[in-house]
């Protein structure tokens, strides 16, 4: 594989210094602890903070180049050369990341959002966040149980044939919609007695979620689907 | 997204169907080779979220002609992949112009931003729900059928649809159960009437 070519069209390479990279794109902290990569970087190189923890360089730059470059296209051969394996992990971590932190301060904040409403209001819309948590989690439920699996049995050269990627590219759901409702509910419809300081925090915390979940659905599309595909054709794992 | 291709050259939609199988965005549903009926009526059954043709088809159009071909059956985008030059004002009548010389990233972000304008386009700027889609959304926020409600206004099903879009659109919200939230919210519905 012709390296250079890899990181041709990123802003990010492997020789530059990790804390640099951060400096660029503080989101990209996000990226960093789902790969399980730990802070405390000193002068090392993006390349060594990867080898140190485990994570494959061009694998870590690439997720990091989606998450900075929202209209990002990897190309054919950027794709070849990264490892499935450390996408699905990151992509399961990233779920236990917006079940165990994201959705929990948005709960916990809408709830002391909507207190001075009534309680027929307070009620509608808390079971409205509660009816979206359960369908991201139903969401997540199935490529935790059906799509990883897969994958890590694609590469173990374990699978039976009995799914393909296609099928996952033909059912994946779109778990945007309701979030959007939900942050034009609270942009536009918020009864008045709530306070706005609070609102303007929840909202905040609404958008960042849903850049971070069309990112992750990106990932998956974009990354994981095509390589997916490569592998199934090529008969071997990559 | 849901792409169809109405493409007389064979060699351009093989090379845009290898395009879109390496990305995994954008899925070809279906190719003709030529406008007829029958397509037609795939694109209205398929919904297509983009249509990508070659201009050659239209021969030389007036102005709006292919846009209002396409929007007696579809909403999607459209857009050109010209076989030959296309004059300028031509190019007007398509949401985006992809050039086979384009690389396949440059085309999916054409065809992303594509989608993106044609949708918003449609989308109508006004304030207030009419009467009659408060009252549309009221039904719809109990869960009743496009078909129930047709008939309960004696109007088509059709007429309810575009109804339905029209709300979406101006308030910006489109599950079934965010319309019910903003049915209660704002007072349209007794919350004894749901559940």
């Amino acid at each position: 594989m012709d390296r250079k070519h890899e990181w041709r069209n990123t802003m990010f390479s492997p020789e530059m210094k990790m804390s640099d990279l951060v400096n660029l794109d503080y989101r990209l902290l996000t990226v960093i602890s789902r790969m399980g990569i730990k802070v405390g970087f000193g002068e090392r190189s993006v390349a060594e903070v990867c080898s140190m923890n485990g994570v494959d360089t061009a694998t870590f730059i690439l997720v990091c180049t989606m998450y900075s470059l929202p209209e990002f296209v990897p190309d054919k051969n950027s794709i070849a050369a990264i490892r499935p394996g450390i996408i699905v992990d990151y992509l399961h971590n990233s779920h236990s990341s917006y079940i165990k932190y994201g959705f929990m301060e948005i709960e916990k904040a809408m709830k002391e959002l909507v207190e001075p409403c009534d309680t027929k209001q307070k009620k509608i819309i808390l079971s409205f966040l509660a009816g979206y948590r359960k369908e991201v989690e139903n969401h997540f439920d199935y490529e935790e149980q059906t799509l990883f699996p897969y994958v890590r049995a694609m590469l173990d050269g374990t699978a039976d044939g009995s799914y393909t990627i296609a099928e996952f590219r033909e059912q994946h759901s779109n778990i945007e919609e309701k979030l959007e409702d939900l942050k034009n509910i609270v942009l536009k419809y918020l009864p008045e007695n709530c306070d706005s300081e609070l609102a303007g925090r929840v909202l905040m915390q609404l958008f960042s979620l849903a850049e971070d979940l069309d990112i992750h659905t990106a990932i998956e599309n974009n990354i994981l689907v095509p390589v997916m595909n490569m592998i199934e054709n090529n008969g071997a794992a990559v | 997204m849901k792409v169809f291709l109405v493409i007389p050259s064979k060699i351009m939609a093989e090379g845009l169907v290898s395009v879109f199988n390496d990305s995994g965005e954008f899925h070809v549903e279906g190719c003709m080779s030529e406008l007829s009926h029958p397509g037609e009526l795939m694109f209205r059954n398929i919904g297509a979220d983009v249509i990508i043709v070659d201009p050659i088809l239209f021969g030389h159009p007036s102005r709006g002609d292919v846009r209002q071909y396409f929007s007696r059956f579809s909403d999607a985008a459209i857009v050109a992949l010209p076989s030959y030059s296309l004059e300028e004002e031509a190019k007007e009548q398509y949401d985006a112009v992809i050039s086979i010389y384009d690389s396949p990233a440059a085309i999916i972000k054409k065809l992303r931003k594509a989608v993106k304008s044609s949708s918003s386009s449609t989308q109508q700027d006004v304030k207030d729900l009419t009467s009659r889609e408060k009252e549309i959304l009221v039904c719809v926020a109990k869960g009743m059928l496009n078909k129930e409600i047709a008939d309960k206004f004696c109007i088509s099903i059709h007429t309810v649809i575009t109804h339905r879009k029209n709300i979406s659109a101006k308030t910006g919200i489109k599950s079934i159960a965010g319309l019910t939230v903003y049915a209660l919210l704002n007072n349209l519905l007794d919350p004894e009437s749901v559940e």
